[in-house]
């Protein structure tokens, strides 16, 4: 074979039914791209040979003795923010050096239990912070159309390790964008899933009122099967919802009719690369040819979005890091009393970025500011929330772009980062109000760096989305 | 010459109670005291990357329970709140508690202090976490995470106290009620119960409070008795000779007997309270609640006077017996078997409560059941044993545990009532003792003593004494 990497989840699925390839195959392909390639994306950033090996290896033998679970066998890379129990879980921070998981993320083990196993580990913003994996202790991952230019972030490795072809399938994590956002600017599918529908229990909090597990893969079939394994109910997350997970691989028809799809004009904003809006327009247009019917709706608290969001993001990451102190885990400076340790241990342990969100949430939370900046951020963020239950009143589906730009040059954003932080406005109010996101390619730009469609849908609305995405994907791809 | 102003002492309590659950409130690690170090831990309690809490709905229970008895208003929507701080007792840097929605508010707590009776008004309970524990050597600090998320009930009281004793009376009453409601084991030794004071003085008559001072962490009684004392004093003294309170935080040096400043408000922590994002609010149904209601436990005074109408005993047996609970479950299992209410009592009362305090355990330790103490009396009253040979027995019960009635054969302390067997011992006392059976012939009692405990010495305490009296009766009538 030789190149199975570069195939989908189900294609490799119908390849081991049939006989027609084994796990061990698989693997070892996967790993032959890694070390082919990923000098030049940086993507991967710790690889765990032997055990992927080991385990496509006891894959193949349950294989044989008739074990029939469909992907029995498959790899997927997973971002550095999981813990999978006896990997290293960095988060791409100095300051986890040596942390090693004792315990399977719950997801993780969900995919465990489908058959997946675990190759290796993806280069991320440090903490999930950031828009661009510049933010990462082993450097920036490099955009697999255009080495010159990011990946997006934060789960930049997962968007370039998937769309470069040295990995099946990526698992990422969102919480304002971060797997949307990425595999818009490398050219993959990447979805967001309703908040509670994946449990959150071993992802390393960045904001966990935000955070979402999801996957990025090459196609809206993958995306779909990954995420009905990395979903259910979970007793040790108590934002976990109790919801049944479909199959959402059921429904391959292309045709949209009786569906309506709305377009906010308020994602529509001045300034956006006009590439970006006329590939996003011409998408609708195809799904207006598969016989969606478009409206336009309203989401009019979308220009707060940025603030609210980058006041509870930091407020709620400022108390989520407070445990990375040196004492229990990670790399340690040892001090002549506890604080000093600690002050010690995270001056030389986090990165600018996260030293700066830190600083933000420590401010918005202290006393005598709570209710000028939290309180009242709680409150727009409801107000955002009204506003896609008012569209969905009017429509089965949002379609927008992902980001106002395409992605831009490795370096050229990193001294501004307020001008980073307004790249997100199109991805975050998903996040604030909870609803399921997804992204899906929609074109290159003159530059010739991929454009991504984004579709939204209301609280556990995933099955529409996946619907318009892949009948899009089938008619455009 | 100067008019003495008078000062009155205003107190408030933070009582931290430790729930009597089986496992922690946010991970099924057990919670459980005097395992070794670091055992009792997990991802969750250790506050590891990516862990997250869920609430044991048995702690909200109990700080329900607890509510209830204190009179409080249940809140039906209440809440998580991060309260951060940075301490290495604390693994995640940030505790998880209740800022403004509680499970309980109000109640209050009535106490007697020298023939007084006082209400104390609580402001709210609340539950959260407790901390890790830290011991410092020269050069080294350790953690032991045991104790790391056990569940803990806040009780914070109004200012309503005035001294020293009001505030003890106020602990023990409150002690009393969380562990006979099966709340908290209760265990001052285990730190259980520890307790911050607020106290601040202010003129008699006055209507604002004082500045006040906290002092952080007692984990006695007596402690917040002397802490307390001291603290009133030297407030008391500071404002009589003109002097201005801090607010500060204090801790009582329990080997100097003094109170010392910690920190004062300038550098107090702004804990930067939000709410949890990881747990969700508890809604607390109104079945729910009652169902708490219904099976509340019965209160020390009830069963003091159900002791004495349904069992028959003097009020002062009740007291005693109800004092520990423990000690008043075993009266009425042993009462469940046995009907001679009193003789239970009694045996309680003197044997038991000895054979507790001299062995320094607690009854649960102790390997003595029901079915035995009951079974010990029976044999009592059957004359099968006499009362000198059932403390021994007993004391072999308490020990290790067994059938009485084999301890009484394998110990060889069968009571003999055969008036042959008794008669020739009664013949040979009679013998050697001259002079005693003449006095007793002549009508000397204290002469009849002597020879019956001669006789039991010659029987080895085995006769039956009631036998070996009636005999010796019958030999020495005039």
């Amino acid at each position: 074979m030789g190149d199975l990497q570069a195939k989908t989840i189900h294609e490799l699925a119908d390849l081991l039914a049939s006989g027609n390839c084994g796990a061990a195959e698989i693997t070892s392909d996967v790993l032959a791209a890694v070390d082919a390639r990923n000098d030049g994306l940086n993507a991967y950033i710790a690889l765990d040979a032997e055990q992927a090996l080991a385990d496509a290896r006891s894959a193949d033998d349950a294989r044989a003795k008739g074990d029939t679970r469909p992907f029995l066998g498959i790899p997927i890379a997973v971002k550095d923010v999981l813990n999978i129990k006896g990997q290293t879980c960095t988060c791409a921070s100095a300051i986890l050096k040596g942390y090693r998981s004792p315990y399977d993320a719950t997801c993780i083990a969900n995919l465990r239990r489908a058959g997946f196993h675990f190759v290796g580990r993806l280069n991320m913003d440090e903490f999930a912070m950031g828009g661009s994996t510049e933010n990462s202790i082993y450097g920036p991952a490099r955009n697999p159309r255009n080495s010159e230019y990011v990946t997006g972030g934060s789960s930049g490795g997962s968007a370039a390790a998937v769309a470069g072809e040295i990995a099946v399938a990526a698992i990422g994590s969102d919480t304002g964008g971060s797997i949307r956002q990425p595999a818009s600017f490398c050219g993959c599918v990447g979805l967001k899933p309703t908040y509670g529908r994946v449990s959150r229990y071993g992802l390393v909090a960045f904001a966990s009122s935000l955070d979402q597990v999801g996957p990025l893969t090459r196609d809206v079939i993958d995306a779909a099967i990954l995420l009905e394994h990395l979903s259910g109910h979970d007793p040790m997350d108590s934002t976990s919802i109790d919801q049944p997970v479909p199959e959402f691989g059921a429904d391959a028809s292309t045709s949209l009719k009786g569906m309506r799809l709305g377009m906010p004009k308020e994602y529509f904003v001045d300034g956006m690369d006009p590439d970006v809006a006329k590939a996003v327009r011409d998408a609708v247009d195809v799904c207006a040819y598969l016989g969606a019917e478009i409206v336009d709706v309203s989401l009019p608290h979308t220009e707060y979005a940025i603030a609210v969001y980058y006041i509870i993001a930091t407020a709620e990451a400022s108390s989520n890091l407070a445990r990375f102190d040196g004492v229990r885990y990670g790399s340690r400076i040892s001090g002549d009393d506890p604080i000093e340790l600690y002050g010690k241990t995270r001056l030389a342990g986090f990165g600018n970025e996260v030293k700066r969100r830190i600083i933000l949430g420590t401010y918005v939370l202290s006393s005598g500011y709570y209710d000028a900046y939290y309180l009242r951020a709680q409150k727009v963020r409801t107000l955002l929330r009204r506003d896609f239950e008012g569209a969905f009143g009017r429509c089965d589906a949002i379609v927008a772009p992902v980001a106002p730009s395409a992605a831009f040059k490795i370096g050229e954003k990193v001294n501004n980062p307020l001008q980073m932080y307004l790249g997100d406005l199109l991805t975050v109010p998903a996040n604030l109000a909870g609803i399921p996101g997804i992204s899906v390619p929609c074109g290159l730009t003159g530059e010739g760096l991929p454009i991504g469609l984004q579709i939204l849908g209301p609280d556990f609305g995933e099955q529409a989305i996946l619907k318009v995405a892949h009948a899009y994907e089938q008619t455009n791809g | 010459m100067k008019k003495a102003v008078s000062y009155e002492p205003t107190v408030g309590l933070e009582v931290h109670v430790q729930l009597k659950t089986n496992t922690k409130i946010w991970c099924g690690c057990p919670n459980r005291y005097g395992i070794s170090p670091n055992t009792d831990i997990c991802p969750v309690c250790l506050g590891y990357p990516g862990a997250l809490p869920v609430l044991n709905a048995r702690a909200v229970e109990l700080t329900v329970r607890a509510g209830l008895l204190l009179g409080c208003d249940i809140n039906r929507y209440s809440k998580w709140d991060r309260k951060n701080y940075f301490y290495p007792d604390m693994p995640k840097n940030f505790q998880i508690s209740q800022y403004d929605l509680p499970l309980c508010v109000g109640g209050g707590l009535d106490i007697e202090v020298e023939g007084e009776r006082k209400r104390v008004n609580l402001t709210r309970i609340h539950l959260e976490e407790d901390v890790a524990k830290n011991t410092h050597y020269p050069g080294r600090s350790v953690i032991d995470f045991n104790r790391a998320g056990t569940p803990l009930m806040e009780i914070v009281t109004e200012p309503d106290l005035s001294t020293a004793d009001e505030a003890m009376a106020f602990l023990s009453a409150l002690k009393e009620m969380l562990s006979y409601g099966e709340i908290s084991d209760c265990n001052l030794e285990e730190g259980n119960i520890r307790c911050d004071i607020n106290c601040s003085v202010r003129s008699a008559g006055a209507e604002e409070l004082g500045t006040k001072a906290e002092i952080k962490n007692m984990n006695t009684f007596k402690g917040v008795h002397r802490a307390l004392s001291y603290e009133i004093k030297r407030q008391t003294t500071e404002v009589q000779r003109g002097g201005e309170i801090v607010q500060e935080t204090r801790r009582w040096d329990d080997g100097g007997g003094v109170t010392q400043s910690m920190r004062t408000k300038e550098y107090a922590h702004d804990y930067r309270y939000f709410p949890e994002p990881d747990l969700v609010p508890v809604r607390l149904e109104e079945k729910a609640i009652e169902r708490i209601r219904s099976e509340l436990p019965e209160m020390p005074a009830s069963r003091r006077l159900r002791f004495v109408e349904s069992y028959g005993l003097p009020a002062y047996d009740a007291g005693v017996l109800v004092a520990e609970k423990e000690v008043a479950d075993f009266f009425e299992a042993v009462a469940g078997i046995c009907s001679s209410y009193k003789t239970i009592s009694n045996w309680i009362m003197t044997e038991l409560l000895r054979a507790i305090s001299d062995s320094g355990r607690g009854l649960s330790d102790s390997s003595i059941t029901p079915e035995n103490l009951a079974g010990l009396i029976g044999l009592v009253d059957g004359k099968k044993v006499n009362m000198a040979g059932a403390k021994e027995v007993f004391q072999v019960l308490f020990e290790e545990g067994g059938d009485p009635a084999a301890i009484v054969e394998t110990k060889g302390l069968s009571q003999v009532s055969d008036e042959g067997a008794i008669e020739s011992f009664v013949d040979q006392a009679i013998q050697e003792n001259e002079k005693s059976a003449n006095d007793v012939r002549e009508g000397n009692d204290k002469a009849l003593q002597h020879l019956v405990g001669q006789v039991m010495r010659l029987s080895r305490g085995k006769a039956n004494p009631q036998v070996v009296l009636l005999l010796l009766r019958e030999k020495l009538k005039n």
